[in-house]
Order: C-alpha cells, then structure tokens, then sequence
C-alpha cells in the first residue's frame, strides 16, 4: 500500500558550523507533503529555505531528525543509494538552470537516463518526447549558450523529467527571467501538476503564489504559517 | 562506460589553450621515447643485420687500443708472428689479417683522407664472406696484383667523394703511389665501408715500410667446434706467445657473438639513460595534466554538483574524470608520437646526408605506436587519479554553492 504522503519531515535540523559559531539554518521542522501536492515556499533570503529543498532532494544530511521519502527514511543511507533515489525520484529545477554547457539541449535532458542506466536507444528516445513537451524540438541540436533563460530553464525542467520523477523540487526556477517568460515556465508546472506530479518550488515572487494550492511561510529556519490557497488559472 | 567516456570526451572540446601548454611534458616526453626507441629498433636492426653476415663463426682478434683500428703503436699491435701461432690452434680454419690506415688519397687534382684496407687478394673471398664485400663491376684483387685498387661504391658517385666519380681504369694515388681501379664493391649503407680502398696487403705495407704489422686478425672456426672455446685457446695461446699476463693482456679476442653482445650492451645502456631522460619530462607532463584537472575539478564544481543532483553517483564523477585525463594523456600522446616520428625521421635524414650513413634508420612499428598511446593514456589516467577522487567526494549541497 502506497503512503499518502510522499514526502515526510519528522523534528528535522540542519546546523551549520562556521569556526565556533554554529548558525541553524532548519530548527524542528515538521512536514507532511501529499503525493500531488503543489506547494510554494516563501520567506526572508537565508531563512532555509534552500536549506530545507536540498535536505528534501538528499542533497545534503539532516543534524537532526529524520526524512522520509515515499515511506523511506533516507538520512540513514550510503551515498550510491542517495545518488539512485537523486536520479529516481527526484528532478531538480534550479535558478541558475545549471546546463552542462558542453552538450547540447537533447543531450542534457537525456544526461540523468546516462546516470541510470538507460540504453541508448530508449534514452535518446524519451529525450526528444520530453523536448517535445517543453516545446524545444527546434532548439534539440543548441548549446546552453546558444540558448535565451527561457529555453534554458525549459531544457533544465525536461532533464528533470527524464527519469519521470515523482516529485519536483524548484528552487527559485524563476529568479533569473522577466515576468513574461517566468509566467511561461510557471505554466508548464501547473500542467505537470495536473498529470500527478508533486511540485515543491521556492520564490520571491508573490505573484506566483496563486497558481499553487499551498503556501509554507519560513522565517529563521521555521515554518511559521502552513496554508491552502485559492489556485487561479494562468491566462 | 561508453557514455561516461562520450561525456568526457565533450570536455575535452572546451580546453583553453593553457591547458594544453601544461602538456608540453608529455608531447616532448612522449616524442624523446617514440623518437628515440624507433631509432633504436633501426639501429639495432642494422647491428644485427651486419652481424647475421659476419656470421657466427668468426673470432676477432684486435689489440686494446681506444683509438680506432691501426692507432696501435710499439709492442701493442698484432703481428705476422701472432697470426702464425693463431693458425696452429685446433678449431681455427683460416685465419686472416687486415691492414687498415686512414691515408691521403688523390684523384685527379682532388684530395681526401679515407680508409686504406690492405687485404691478401686471395682472402678476398673469406672476405665477402664476412661482410657486404661485394664486387659489382670489373673484377676482384686477385694474386699478382700489385698497384690494383678495389674500391667502395661512394667511390663511383658523383659529388659523393669526387666531383666525378671514378670508374675502372681510373687512376688514384694513396700516398704518392699510383694505383689502377679493377673493380667497384656494391653499397653496403655504411658510409666507412662504401668510402674504403682495398688494396693488396704487401703493396700497403710496401708504402707504410712495416714490415709484419696486422690491425685486424679475423678467424674462420672450424665446423663442429664452438666459437666460444676457440677463442678461450687463441686467448691463452696469444698470451704465452705474447708472454703476457691473464688479465693483462694488451688485445682482445671476441666471437661475433660477443661482439654483439657488447654492442647490444653498451647500446641499451645508451638508449636507457635517453629514456631516462624522457620519463622525467613524462613524469614532468603528467604534474601538468594533474595540474590541469585540478584546475577543472575547481572550475567545474557546479557542474559536478549537478550531475549529482541528476544522479550521478561518485563512482560516476570518477570514471568521467578519469576518462577524462586520460583523454588528456592520449591526445599529448597523439601529438608526441607525431613529433616522435618527425624526430626519428629527422635524425634519420641528417645522418644519411651529413654522416652518409643508413645506420640510424628510424624504424616505426605497430607496437611501438600502439605502446606508446596506451602508455600516455595510462599516464594521463594515472595523473587525473587524485583530482578525480576529490572531485567524486564532493558534496552535492556544497557543489552547488559554489560559485
Ligand atoms: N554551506 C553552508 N555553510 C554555512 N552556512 C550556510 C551554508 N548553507 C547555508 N548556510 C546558511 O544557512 C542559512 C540558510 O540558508 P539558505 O540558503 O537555506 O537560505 P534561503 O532561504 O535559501 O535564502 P535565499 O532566499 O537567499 O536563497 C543562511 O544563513 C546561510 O548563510
Ligand atoms: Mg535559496
């Protein structure tokens, strides 16, 4: 039987120690998150919420406490495991879509199937589906540099989606593109919300927050306010 | 496997020029070896070619000097009398003796110093037996010849020795003396050889006024004794005759086998401290490309970051890195094996036209193109091991901070 929740954060820490000075940057958080949930994270610059996204995405280990993953605690497991569930379950957006520069737009989004063992053929295969849905199948041959943020950023959610993840963590995926084109990018999330993706995404920008149904508020390494919104549709 | 090395490969593409001149130990590393051991296989090649024709039955018996044949002075030099007593040694067929002189030589209002070899017209067979003597127009020294001159084969070439070559029936003068061109030896590659004039022995050592000087004895063994124990009795025969020491002996008695040998020997000792040499200057590149990915585990700490984020596993950073480096190695490899060749072949061409000699001929094989790529991507591999470890343990959450 499948757990309601595919993400689960039980009294979780994360300290950081500077020479003598310790900083806590996550302080006893606790956290369900429902399978199709799709939630916006907000708060102060260095209130963790950074913090908490790699901590979720097993990017980085726990102080304190314990985080589970479609019912699997993964504070407690060698790295390899850690890189296999990375590739697996999770797909990550980042704000500075992190493209490997050196291969082009189909090559990058087929680059986690690479790391999981998928054949060629069904690689290459699947990489042009998702170039397709992120409507990019004329930029397929282009180099990042070639390529204006937008692009960027929808080549980076296709390489998230290569190994059909569950979850999807975006970490300010909007932060270095104009309105227009973050509006752009926020629609393709919805849409991958309504075919049963879960989408964790952080943001400054509070006009976002209404095409999501939750908003988690951190200040100081707590959550502070846990609520459903209204989710309006993107014109 | 494939893929990682793909991925590698696509880094390769983005090195700065910079990246490659910290390379420039193993392209010069790479080339000294490639250069060196091509010219080497060649060389010994060649050895072994002129020794295969002297043939394994041959003892040569010469006196110790450190000068080159027929320097010897006083109580030194091999005489008539020692040729004698060799020739009453069981196991010995024939023996012969060489005279050899560097002399001033004319023809025509040229003059030359060249090697003057005296040699009984009836040992010239024994002799053709021996080495590339080999008459290919007129005739051999024969008995009876008195001022005939046989002569080697750069003899004949224009603007090789003369301005215009001899032929027979020319007349050339070997200190003061007239002599008339009966035949022309084939070309045999040694520039000595090809540039030599044999002349009858007795009438060389008319004009040298010695009376029982020999230079060179060379024995002929017997078929179904050992080279090596014929030999070990002319030794001891030549030291009572000579009435000198064990140990002590003022001339050296060598089977062409030994001959060999120590030729083999002094040559790899040569050849080892050449690629000595090299392997530091390898040793010198490989802290280059160790350097280099240092510099790109730095560069690339996001990305590597990255690629965890999407799954990579530390075992997959590292094979990226150190396809990578290897990558590296090879391509200095590539280049060095190019330089290598245009060295060998370079030395090979300034040694036929300066020194005139086919001796040093770079020999390039398979083996030695293959060894040395594998040999250089075994050595950008292990170069790239430390800065691929520490790019491999790198922590995700801290890759990705770093700017
Ligand atoms: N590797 C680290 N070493 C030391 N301190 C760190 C480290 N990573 C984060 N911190 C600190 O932890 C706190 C939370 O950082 P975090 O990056 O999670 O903030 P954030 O909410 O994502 O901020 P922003 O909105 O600016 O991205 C900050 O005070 C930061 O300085
Ligand atoms: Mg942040």
């Amino acid at each position: 039987m499948k757990n309601e929740n595919i993400i689960e954060l039980k009294d979780v820490c994360r300290y950081y120690r500077l020479g003598n000075t310790e900083i806590k940057a996550l302080c006893d958080v606790n956290l369900e998150i429902k399978r199709g949930d799709f939630i916006a994270i907000v708060g102060p610059s260095g209130s963790g919420k950074s913090t908490m996204m790699n901590l979720v995405g097993a990017l980085d280990l726990s102080s304190k406490g314990d985080i589970f993953l479609d019912g699997q605690n993964i504070e407690h497991l060698p790295e390899s495991e850690l890189a296999q569930i990375r590739g697996k379950k999770i797909g990550f957006v980042f704000q500075t879509f992190n493209l490997i520069p050196t291969l082009n737009a189909v090559e990058n989004i087929a680059l986690p199937m690479i790391f999981h063992g998928v054949g060629k053929e069904e690689r290459m295969e699947r990489a042009e589906e998702i170039l397709k849905e992120v409507s990019l199948t004329h930029r397929r041959n282009h180099f990042p540099k070639e390529l204006s943020g937008g692009e960027r950023q929808r080549v980076a959610i296709g390489r998230a989606l290569a190994n059909d993840p569950e979850v999807i963590l975006a970490d300010e995926p909007t932060g270095n593109l104009d309105t227009k084109t973050g509006l752009e990018i926020m629609k393709i999330f919805v849409n991958l919300n309504k075919k049963g993706k879960t989408i964790i995404l952080v943001t400054h920008n509070l006009n976002l927050i209404k095409y999501v149904q939750k908003v988690l508020k951190i200040s100081d390494g707590k959550i502070i306010e846990q609520k459903k919104v209204k989710q309006h549709k993107i014109k | 496997m494939k893929d990682h090395f793909l991925l590698a490969f696509s880094n390769l593409k983005r090195r700065g020029l910079r990246s490659w001149l910290t390379m420039i130990g193993i392209f010069i590393g790479i080339a000294a070896v490639v250069g060196l051991i091509s010219l080497g296989q060649g060389l010994q090649g060649a050895i072994n070619k002129q020794f295969e024709q002297l043939g394994k039955d041959k003892i040569i018996i010469q006196s110790k000097t450190m000068g080159p044949p027929g320097t010897a002075t006083g109580k030194l030099i091999l005489t008539t009398k020692d040729l004698n007593a060799i020739e009453s040694v069981r196991g010995v067929e024939r023996v012969v003796g060489i005279l050899m002189k560097s002399s001033v030589i004319e023809f025509k209002d040229e003059t030359k110093i060249n090697f003057i070899i005296g040699i009984n017209p009836k040992d010239a067979q024994i002799f053709s037996e021996m080495q590339d003597y080999k008459v290919i127009k007129g005739r051999d020294l024969r008995d009876g010849d008195g001022f005939k001159a046989v002569v080697g084969y750069n003899n004949l070439i224009d603007e090789k020795i003369w301005k215009r070559g001899v032929g027979i029936g020319s007349t050339i003068t070997v200190g003061n003396v007239e002599f008339k061109i009966v035949g022309i030896l084939g070309k045999t590659g040694d520039p000595y050889n090809d540039a030599a004039i044999y002349i009858p022995k007795d009438t060389l050592r008319n004009i040298l006024n010695t009376q029982d000087e020999e230079d060179e004895i060379v024995v002929k063994t017997q078929e179904g004794f050992n080279p090596n124990d014929v030999a070990k009795s002319i030794e001891r025969k030549l030291r009572q005759e000579r009435d000198e020491k064990e140990g002590q002996e003022t001339f050296t008695v060598q089977t062409s086998e030994q001959l060999l040998n120590s030729f083999t020997n002094i040559f790899n000792i040569v050849q080892g401290v050449l690629v000595g040499i090299a392997a530091i200057s390898l040793l010198v590149g490989g802290i280059g490309i160790m350097n280099t990915m240092y510099t790109s585990v730095l560069e690339r700490t996001k990305e590597i970051g990255t690629m965890k984020a999407v799954g990579a596993k530390n075992s997959d950073i590292l094979q990226i890195f150190l396809f990578e480096s290897g990558l590296l190695g090879l391509v200095g490899g590539i280049i060095g094996i190019g330089l290598g060749i245009g060295l060998g072949k370079g030395v090979q061409y300034i040694a036929t036209i300066a020194l005139g000699t086919n001796l040093l001929q770079a020999s390039i094989t398979l083996p030695l193109i293959f060894g040395a790529l594998t040999f250089s991507f075994f050595i950008g591999t292990l170069s790239g091991i430390l800065p691929a470890m520490q790019a491999a343990k790198l922590r995700p959450a801290d890759a990705l901070r770093y700017e």
